[in-house]
C-alpha cells in the first residue's frame, strides 16, 4: 500500500509574524520558511507504518511555488520516497489544494492519506475534510494513533473532552494531532541521500484542477493588542484587586 | 433567506457552544433554523427549541447518527441544505470534521473560525495562531462558516420553536465508531467557564498539577486548563490543553500559573476578560497580557491564594 503525505510550506513556527503595513497580508520576505509542523508529524507516520511493514511506499505532494520543493526535500530527507511538486501560483485556498490533491490520488492510487490537521498559516483546518469529501472516503480528523490492520485504519482521535475510536475501511483520509508522534530529524546523510529521491513536476493545469480562489481577501490586520496590567505585590492585594477593582470574583 | 446552524451536542444535553454559534448565525440577519442530528436526541432537540431566536428545530433521529461521524452526517446535511443561504456550526472537534466535508460536497470555500460578522457576507477570522485577523467577503451562493464560540456571547433561553422530525441517513459503509473515552468531571466545560485555572510545566508533576490547582478550582467553581508544555509532560490531559491547537477559551477571569506565556498558549485564552498571572520569573511573556501580575513561587502562593478565597 502506498501513503500519500501532502506537506505545506508555511512560515516557521518560531518566526514573529508582521502584519504589512497596507493590510495586504503577512510579511514573508526573507521570512525562515519550514515544513507546517502537523504535516511533519504526518510524514512521520506514514514512515513509521511503512517501517512496520504496513506501506509499501511513501509519496510526498506539495502544491504551490517552486519553494516548495524545499520542503518536499526536507520530507524526503526524513525518509520518504519520492516527491510530486504541483505548481500553483496565486493564493491557494484548501478547497482548491484539495482539488489538487483528488488528482494526484487518481494517478498515484494511495491506500491512505494522511495530512496535517491545520496549517499554522491559514489555520483553516480544511484540506483533509475536503479532500476525503471528493473523493467520497471516509475521514478520521485529529489521530492521536494510527494502526493499519487489514484493510482497514483504527484511529484514535482526539476530540471535546477526551478520545474517541474509529475504524475506517481503507481507502482513507487521516489527518494529524499533536501528540500523534514526534517527528525524526533528517541525518546529513539522509539529507545527501533526499538530493537524489525522485522528485517530479507538475501543474495544477495539467492535472484539471479549478484553483481559483473563491473568498477575497478584504484586509489582514493587528489583532487588538492586550495591554500589560499591574503588578501586585501579594495575594491580599490580587484578590482585593480581583474583587474590587476588577469585579470577578 | 434561512441560516442552518447544525447543533453541538450529547444527544442528551445540548452544549452551549450551540447557543454562542446561533448569536453569529443570528447576526447573519436571516432566520435561524437549528439542525440536532443523534439518537435520542430528542431532550438535546426541545433544548434548541428553547433558544431565543430559534425559528425551526430539525431532528434527525438514527443509528447512523448516534455518534456524529462525518460520512453520514456531511450526507444528512447536504441533503437539507437545499433551501438555506447559509450553513454555520460551532468550530467544535464535530463541527471542524464535518463542515468542510460538507463544503467540499457543496463546491464551495468554508470560512474557518468566524470572531466577528462585520456583514453578512463579510467575516472576520484568526490566522497564525491569533496573530493576525484576515477579514474576507464571500462571494456568490451559500455561505459555510464555522465560528469560534469564545468570541461570541450565548444566546437566551426565551425561544419557544417547532420541532420538525426528519429522516436520518443510511449508515456509514465505510466507517464505524469504536468506542469513546470521555473524562467526567464536576467541573464546568472548559470552554464555557466563568472562570479557568490553567498550569503550566512548572507544577514539575501531575501530582502537583492537581494537588495545587484543583482546591482553587473547587472554591471559584473554575475549569482546569494546561499549557503544552503540562500536557506534553503528562501532568494534564489532552483535552485540557488551552491554546491554537488546542481549546480557545474566553473567561471572566483566567488565572495562569506557572505559564510562561508562549505565543501558542496565548492564541488561546487572550480574549478572558480578566487575566491573572502567577509565575516566579519576572520576565515571562505572560505578564505582557495579564491585568494582575504577581511574582513568586507557586508552591507559596497558590495554597495562600486558596485560603484567601
Amino acid at each position: 500500500m502506498k501513503i500519500l503525505v501532502p506537506v505545506k510550506r508555511v512560515i516557521d513556527f518560531n518566526v514573529k509574524v508582521r502584519v504589512k503595513p497596507d493590510g495586504t497580508g503577512v510579511d514573508l520576505a526573507n521570512v525562515k520558511m519550514a515544513m507546517n509542523p502537523f504535516d511533519e508529524i504526518a510524514v512521520e507516520e506514514a514512515l513509521r507504518l511503512k517501517e512496520a511493514g504496513k506501506a509499501s511506499e511513501v509519496v510526498l505532494v506539495s502544491v504551490g511555488e517552486s519553494q516548495c520543493a524545499d520542503t518536499i526535500r526536507a520530507g524526503l530527507a526524513m525518509g520518504a520516497d519520492r516527491g510530486i511538486l504541483v505548481r500553483a501560483d496565486g493564493r491557494l485556498e484548501p478547497l482548491a489544494v484539495a482539488k489538487v490533491l483528488k488528482a494526484v490520488v487518481a494517478k498515484e492510487e494511495p491506500g491512505l492519506v494522511i495530512l496535517g490537521k491545520q496549517a499554522i498559516d491559514d489555520d483553516c483546518n480544511q484540506t483533509g475534510q475536503m479532500l476525503a469529501a471528493l473523493l467520497d472516503w471516509p475521514i478520521a480528523t485529529f489521530a492521536s494513533k494510527i494502526v493499519v490492520d487489514d484493510g482497514e485504519a483504527t484511529v484514535q482521535r482526539e476530540v471535546d473532552g477526551g478520545h474517541e475510536t474509529v475504524k475506517l475501511k481503507l481507502p482513507a483520509v487521516a489527518t494529524t494531532d499533536l501528540r500523534l508522534n514526534q517527528p525524526r530529524y533528517a541525518s546529513l546523510p539522509n539529507i545527501m541521500k533526499a538530493k537524489k529521491k525522485p522528485l517530479d513536476e507538475t501543474t495544477a493545469a495539467d492535472l484539471g484542477a479549478d484553483i481559483a480562489p473563491r473568498l477575497t481577501v478584504v484586509k489582514v490586520s493587528e489583532p487588538p493588542a492586550r495591554r500589560a496590567g499591574v503588578k501586585v505585590a501579594s495575594v491580599a492585594e490580587l484578590v482585593d484587586k480581583l474583587r474590587n477593582e476588577a469585579g470577578v470574583l | 433567506m434561512t441560516t442552518l446552524l447544525i447543533a453541538d451536542h450529547d444527544n442528551a444535553t445540548l452544549k452551549e457552544t450551540t447557543a454562542r454559534a446561533l448569536t453569529a448565525a443570528l447576526e447573519l440577519g436571516d432566520e435561524v433554523h437549528v439542525l440536532v442530528a443523534g439518537k435520542d436526541c430528542n431532550p438535546a432537540a426541545t433544548a434548541a427549541a428553547k433558544l431565543t431566536g430559534v425559528a425551526k428545530v430539525l431532528e434527525a433521529n438514527g443509528d447512523s447518527l448516534a455518534h456524529q461521524l462525518p460520512e453520514p452526517l456531511a450526507a444528512l446535511i447536504v441533503a437539507n441544505a437545499g433551501p438555506y443561504e447559509a450553513i454555520v456550526t460551532p468550530a467544535t472537534a464535530t463541527g471542524k470534521t464535518v463542515l468542510p466535508r460538507v463544503a467540499a460536497l457543496l463546491d464551495i470555500m468554508q470560512v474557518s473560525e468566524v470572531i466577528r460578522v462585520v456583514a453578512p457576507d463579510t467575516f472576520e477570522r484568526p490566522i497564525y495562531a491569533g496573530n493576525a485577523t484576515e477579514t474576507v467577503k464571500v462571494g456568490e451562493g451559500k455561505k459555510v462558516l464555522t465560528v469560534r464560540t469564545a468570541a461570541f456571547k450565548p444566546a437566551g433561553d426565551g425561544g419557544n420553536a417547532p420541532i420538525e422530525s426528519i429522516a436520518a441517513p443510511p449508515d456509514s459503509a465505510r466507517s464505524a465508531f469504536v468506542g469513546a473515552e470521555i473524562a467526567t468531571s464536576a467541573r464546568p466545560e472548559l470552554t464555557a467557564a466563568r472562570v479557568v485555572i490553567s498550569g503550566g510545566r512548572a507544577f514539575q508533576s501531575a501530582e502537583n498539577f492537581r494537588k495545587f490547582l484543583e482546591p482553587i478550582a473547587d472554591k471559584l467553581n473554575a475549569a482546569i486548563g494546561a499549557s503544552r508544555a503540562a500536557v506534553d509532560a503528562g501532568y494534564a490531559a489532552n483535552d485540557l490543553q488551552v491554546g491554537q491547537t488546542g481549546k480557545v477559551v474566553s473567561p471572566d477571569l483566567y488565572i495562569a500559573c506557572g505559564i510562561s506565556g508562549a505565543i501558542q498558549h496565548l492564541a488561546g485564552m487572550k480574549d478572558a476578560k480578566v487575566i491573572v498571572a502567577i509565575n516566579k520569573d519576572p520576565e515571562a511573556p505572560i505578564f505582557q497580557v495579564a491585568d494582575y501580575g504577581l511574582v513568586g513561587d507557586l508552591y507559596d502562593i497558590l495554597p495562600e491564594l486558596e485560603r484567601a478565597l
